[in-house]
């Protein structure tokens, strides 16, 4: 904890934690080089950075799945509320209240959008919670009401993101890891994802936020992080992060003088100044 | 017009077994992305199963049968356990040839077991027929028919409203997806071998029952189910059902018509019959009646 930077404010007991953990995919491309977060209890916290900086990545060393995908975590750990799970199967880590709405929404486009749902709540026993745990996925997307007996693959985008947040909701996690939930969608959906996101976290589900989205993401959360080539390079309260002229400059598109970015110009200062950590 | 009908009752039993077969074929596929090749060594073990049951162990000849389905149903989810688990994330070709191998090691141990000759399964159908109008109903094809559609029946239920069967369906569109909602892909596929099993060893056991005997030999129908599996397109369970049906009843018209047709084509063409609709069938639909076009592999 002393490490911690001095801006972030105070946090509750610590949800998830994740110690310098470093994965390497076919036993030869490391691709994350000892990364470190923490998910506080009851917290909103984004994960920012550019494609291939190694976000789902660590998604999949939080929840098991870097397996499928030939990847191990060769250093570190990942614990969720001070107990290990690095080394355990995704089944194991989702009976342990983590879920998560995989990049690409990754809906069952074969099963109704109820059937969706309903593997969502496959780890909980419990006819009684399960309903109403169902109930209260419904109460959240109510346009997911009429479309139960749809097949999930003719829903528009945005319906197909709420299905897949739902169906993860449906397993009742602790923590919500959530893999850029904004991506193709409308700014209007982004908005209705972003309002739902808050809801849930106002229901008690910590929430992971993997986000090129910035602004949508830095909106909401109280902590945020930047990954860069496998590396955590900023990390900061929300509102810092905000007003940090780099992620203006990179992910707001706003530079100082002009209000307008140059591509070219990103390139040569990507090129003189990395982020180093 | 009851010569018709005959035919159309003889193939509809006989492609009751092929849809069995295939179903358990498209089941271990559609889990595994796999090919079971063992599927016809799984069967013939089956049926010598139910007859060990019934004849050695002296159990009434139903017990014996739902004792036989229920082994063969431990053995194929233990195969896949021991075996076949162990050859996830290899290539494709690697885990074929595993299953190759091991059909010939269910047919090596099935022959040394209870050797060459031919047994009688001691079902109660024997050759009792029952008569509706000028069709004659062999009693073991009436159960074949009506055991095949009760377990059909059960098992689409089964792979519609259960909790598994939405997990198996929600595995085989994207096993990734699926593990991160916690199913557990391990007990999905240790499950669908062993429905497959449980498919083979029913329909070894009404393919040897009766006049035809059980002999070592049985397996060899999964050679034909193979045709029936691709025409209903090898990711369709329901397809698999049709293509046993089409299959089954194609080659009865074949046998009683041919020589009518086309006694040029030689006496036992009726064999040849399931591949020449399967070509047809391929030529104008790819991917098989039902099948999805991108047949993916995990």
């Amino acid at each position: 904890m002393a490490a911690a930077p001095a801006e972030a404010p105070a946090r509750a007991a610590e949800m998830l934690t994740v110690r310098n953990v470093e994965v390497v995919y076919d036993d030869l491309a490391l691709v994350l080089r000892g990364v470190s977060l923490e998910v506080g209890d009851g917290e909103i916290v984004a994960l920012l950075g550019a494609n291939g900086a190694g976000k789902t990545t660590l998604l999949r060393a939080i929840t098991g799945l870097l397996d499928i995908h030939d990847g191990r975590v060769t250093k570190g750990g990942v614990a969720l509320q001070g107990t290990r799970i690095e080394k355990l199967d995704p089944p194991a880590i989702v009976r342990r209240g983590i879920a998560q709405v995989m990049e690409g929404r990754r809906i069952f486009a074969e099963l109704t959008v109820d059937e969706n749902l309903r593997t969502g709540a496959y780890t909980r026993k419990g006819r009684g919670e399960i309903a109403e745990g169902y109930a209260r996925v419904l109460d959240l997307f109510p346009v997911l009401k009429d479309r139960r007996s749809s097949v999930a693959g003719y829903l528009s985008g945005g319906e197909q993101q709420m299905v897949a947040m739902g169906r993860a909701l449906m397993a009742a996690p602790k923590l919500l890891l959530l893999d850029e939930p904004s991506l193709g969608l409308a700014p209007k959906i982004v908005e209705q994802i972003r309002d739902i996101i808050v809801e849930v976290n106002a229901q008690g589900v910590s929430v992971l936020l993997v986000e090129q989205n910035a602004q949508m993401a830095l909106g909401i959360a109280n902590r945020g992080y930047v990954m860069e080539t496998g590396r955590i390079v900023k990390e900061g309260a929300a509102s810092a992060l905000l007003a940090d002229e780099d992620i203006k400059e990179f992910y707001l598109g706003i530079t100082g003088d002009t209000g307008r970015r140059s591509f070219r110009e990103v390139k040569s200062y990507r090129r003189k100044k990395r982020w180093a950590a | 017009m009851s010569e018709f009908l005959q035919l159309l009752f003889n193939g509809t039993a006989l492609g009751a077994r092929y849809a069995l077969v295939a179903l358990g074929f498209v089941i271990i596929y559609r889990a595994t992305g796999v090919i079971n090749f063992a599927q016809g060594g799984l069967l013939a073990l089956g049926a010598y199963l139910a007859y060990a049951l019934n004849d050695t162990a002296a159990l009434p000849f139903a017990l014996a049968v739902v004792g036989a389905v229920l082994l063969s149903g431990v053995i194929g989810a233990a195969t896949e356990r021991v075996v076949l688990r162990r050859m996830v994330g290899q290539p494709v070709f690697a885990v074929v040839m595993v299953t190759i191998g091991m059909l010939f090691i269910l047919e090596q141990t099935i022959t040394s077991i209870w050797g060459f000759e031919a047994l009688n399964l001691g079902d109660p159908w024997g050759v009792q027929t029952v008569r509706a109008g000028d069709v004659v109903l062999a009693t073991r094809d009436l159960w074949t028919i009506g055991l095949a559609a009760l377990v059909l029946a059960a098992f689409f239920a089964f792979f519609r409203f259960s909790k598994l069967g939405v997990a198996m369906r929600a595995t085989a569109f994207d096993q990734e997806a699926a593990l991160a909602q916690g199913i557990s892909a391990r007990r999905v596929f240790a499950v669908s071998w062993g429905i497959s099993g449980g498919l083979a060893c029913l329909a070894g056991v009404t393919l040897a029952a009766g006049p035809a005997a059980l002999s070592p030999g049985i397996g060899a129908i999964a050679l034909i189910a193979f045709p029936a599996m691709i025409v209903g397109g090898l990711d369709s369970p329901g397809g698999a059902v049709l293509g046993g049906l089409i299959i089954g009843i194609t080659q009865a018209m074949t046998t009683g018509y041919q020589d009518d047709f086309f006694p040029w084509a030689g006496s036992n063409f009726a064999a040849v019959m399931p591949y020449v609709v399967m070509v047809l069938i391929l030529l104008v639909r790819p991917y098989g009646l039902f099948g999805t076009k991108e047949v993916r592999r995990i």
